[in-house]
């Protein structure tokens, strides 16, 4: 299938920095992509890059086989990690401002109904709440009725609850054939909302597939989680990995039935036990490590 | 350009600063109590331009013309030591001691020099050298001459802030990133901000100058249009002036801290609040290259002296000269982020 947008070697330097290192990407259209990576690892630098925001050093990014243009600007719908909306306005203020940029607009009433902004759309946007403030930034997204969608952590700081709305609010979105960019820190939400993910450290891509296909060809074990109160003295089991944590600790393993025979003849109780197949979140962490990042 | 786009940024940069109560209230207020404030302070007997502090008793002021003096306020002081270290911190122009016939001034102060003079040369008893002669017609009250740079230096401060101060706040908050993304171009941004600024400057401008003419009563000998054209060239200047500021300022803090180097040294320039008659040449020349300056001069030209187009002809040329160079300055400088 040929690729809605596709990078070729994108490099892109900072004052001496290589904050994108080579990157060759190809998103084909109905998808939803996510790219992950920790803090520094050039994610941002990169959909900047893809979004026409930022010019790269070396390398071309396409879309729909053509160098980005005057087309793409009006095809595509983006959605900043934080973006100020003007004082004193209200979002259908803001909606048919945004509206009138582009030769087409969806109709404010269809936009309410795919964001659920009835309750507050007349309200100044400086009184709505973070979850009411990103559906209104995702409705002037998908103003244009855009082709492809970048959503730069879209639910950073929502509770719970703001966070599944929005995840509804996606899956609509891809019900509709749109192709959507993803950058996220929460693995859960990468693994809920993405056909593809890429995972980006010091400017490179590391890992690139499905989910699924990444964690079976990461992994082959499972973990066996308990807390670390029930495991007083962590004495390694043979032929398991043994990681403790602050309160928990985890044995990776390929055969639960030897590593639970190997607990409970070292008399520990299992009360408390817990068996989980890898994450998103495990691949993620043997990616790029454990050290916190800047 | 394309006026659809133009259009959405114009009316909501409008409906921000329309809604915004208190930026309006003091848009209009300002300028307001200032003339208002500078009519009650002149309205009196007029301004004491001499400061003379005399002592002992206020019998012994009898017979000496000299404290008929008008503009000279004469302040009785009883304790010679304090007053006489007035006299040194230039808080006193002058300390007079009528009984003992004598006086004191601070060898530095001009102010001190001037009074001595008139101290000797009033009560001389030799035939006047001059006759006096006196003006006619109806006298400008310091108001009338002050109220033309007010309310240009109003219109001033709200045409750089309004607009670069702005654009500099939408930049640090992400708003500009955003239209960035947008099929939006500088140039259709950047002329909705500026239309948008020129009309509320201009509106709130003739509010203001309504609002005082009721109770203050200005002179008015040439046309209103005239006085509009004044006004509507020297704010697109000083707009566009606020444009190179905007253009790629990212701190909100060196923002201000460009706009009031400007906006002072422009303050005392253009002779807002006194005549640069007689400063070194050099700053006079300086004046010449600010807008303020401009618009001053062709508002007091009109509204005092009756000028027409024609008369302010070079100052017009300047401010669109002015205009044009900012604009193109603001305009090749500008970026997104």
């Amino acid at each position: 299938m040929t690729a809605l947008l596709e990078t070729c070697r994108l490099v892109k330097h900072f004052h001496g920095v290589q904050a994108v290192d080579g990157i060759d990407l190809a998103i084909p259209p109905g998808c939803c992509f996510g790219l992950l990576g920790p803090n520094g690892a050039g994610k941002t630098t990169t959909v900047e890059m893809l979004e026409g925001i930022q010019k790269p050093t070396s390398g071309t990014v396409r879309y729909r086989g053509e160098p980005l243009g005057p087309r793409f600007r009006q095809d595509i719908g983006i959605m900043f990690q934080s973006t100020a909306l003007q004082d004193h306005v209200t979002g259908r203020e803001n909606l048919w401002m945004f509206g009138n940029f582009y030769p087409r607009a969806l109709p404010v009433a269809e936009l309410v109904e795919t964001c659920a902004l009835g309750e507050f759309l007349d309200r100044d946007t400086r009184k709505l709440s973070g979850g009411q403030r990103q559906r209104l930034l995702l409705a002037i997204a998908l103003v244009n009725d855009p082709e492809l969608l970048f959503l730069d952590e879209p639910t950073t700081g929502l509770d719970p609850q703001a966070r599944r709305n929005f995840w509804e609010l996606i899956h609509r979105i891809k019900a509709r054939g749109k192709t959507v960019l993803l950058t996220t820190h929460y693995m859960e939400e990468a693994y809920h909302l993405c056909d593809e993910i890429a995972i980006m450290d010091h400017g490179r891509i590391i890992a690139q597939g499905t989910p699924r296909a990444l964690l079976a060809a990461h992994f082959d074990d499972v973990v066996l989680q308990l807390p670390l109160a029930d495991f007083p003295n962590p004495i390694p089991l043979s032929s398991h990995t043994v990681i403790q944590g602050r309160d928990t600790v985890e044995i990776l393993t390929r055969d639960v039935n030897t590593a639970i025979e190997e607990l409970l003849a070292r008399n520990i109780s299992l009360a408390r036990l817990q068996i989980r197949p890898r994450t998103l979140e495990d691949l993620f962490l043997e990616l790029t490590g454990r050290e916190l990042r800047s | 350009m394309n006026w659809r786009r133009f259009w959405a940024v114009f009316v909501c940069r409008n409906r921000e600063f329309l809604r915004d109560r208190s930026t309006l209230t003091w848009n209009l207020l300002f300028p307001v109590s200032l003339i208002a404030g500078f009519a009650f302070a002149f309205s009196g007997s007029g301004l004491d331009l001499y400061k003379v502090g005399v002592l002992g008793n206020t019998n012994h002021w009898q017979g000496s013309a000299f404290f008929s003096t008008r503009y000279i306020h004469f302040i009785p002081v009883t304790d010679r030591s304090i007053a006489l270290s007035k006299v040194e911190r230039h808080q006193l122009d002058m300390l007079i001691d009528p009984t003992g016939r004598r006086y004191w001034i601070n060898d530095e102060a001009p102010k001190g020099y001037v009074l001595e003079q008139m101290l000797r040369g009033v009560d001389a008893t030799t035939t006047p050298i001059f006759s006096k002669q006196t003006v006619s017609g109806r006298g400008i009250r310091y108001v009338d001459w002050v109220m033309p740079g007010v309310l240009a230096m109003n219109m001033m401060f709200g045409c750089l802030f309004g607009v670069g101060y702005v654009i500099v706040r939408y930049r640090k908050n992400g708003m500009l990133k955003r239209l960035k993304a947008t099929p939006l171009t500088p140039l259709e941004f950047l002329a909705a901000q500026v239309t948008s600024r020129l009309w509320l400057t201009l509106a709130t401008t003739i509010v203001v100058f309504a609002g005082t003419d009721q109770f203050i009563v200005f002179p008015m000998h040439g046309s209103y249009l005239d006085l509009f054209v004044v006004f509507a060239t020297g704010a697109i200047s000083l707009i566009s002036l606020g444009l190179i500021v905007a253009a790629r300022t990212t701190s909100e803090e060196l923002a201000a801290g460009l706009l009031n180097l400007l906006s002072w040294p422009m303050t005392f320039l253009s002779g807002v609040w006194f005549s640069l008659e007689g400063v070194h040449p050099f700053l006079q020349q300086c004046a010449q290259l600010v807008p303020l300056t401009h618009i001053i001069d062709a508002a007091r030209a009109i509204m005092m002296d009756g000028a027409g187009l024609g008369d302010i002809s070079g100052h017009l040329l300047a401010l669109m000269v002015m205009s044009l160079g900012f604009m193109a300055a603001g305009a090749w400088l500008f970026r997104w982020e």
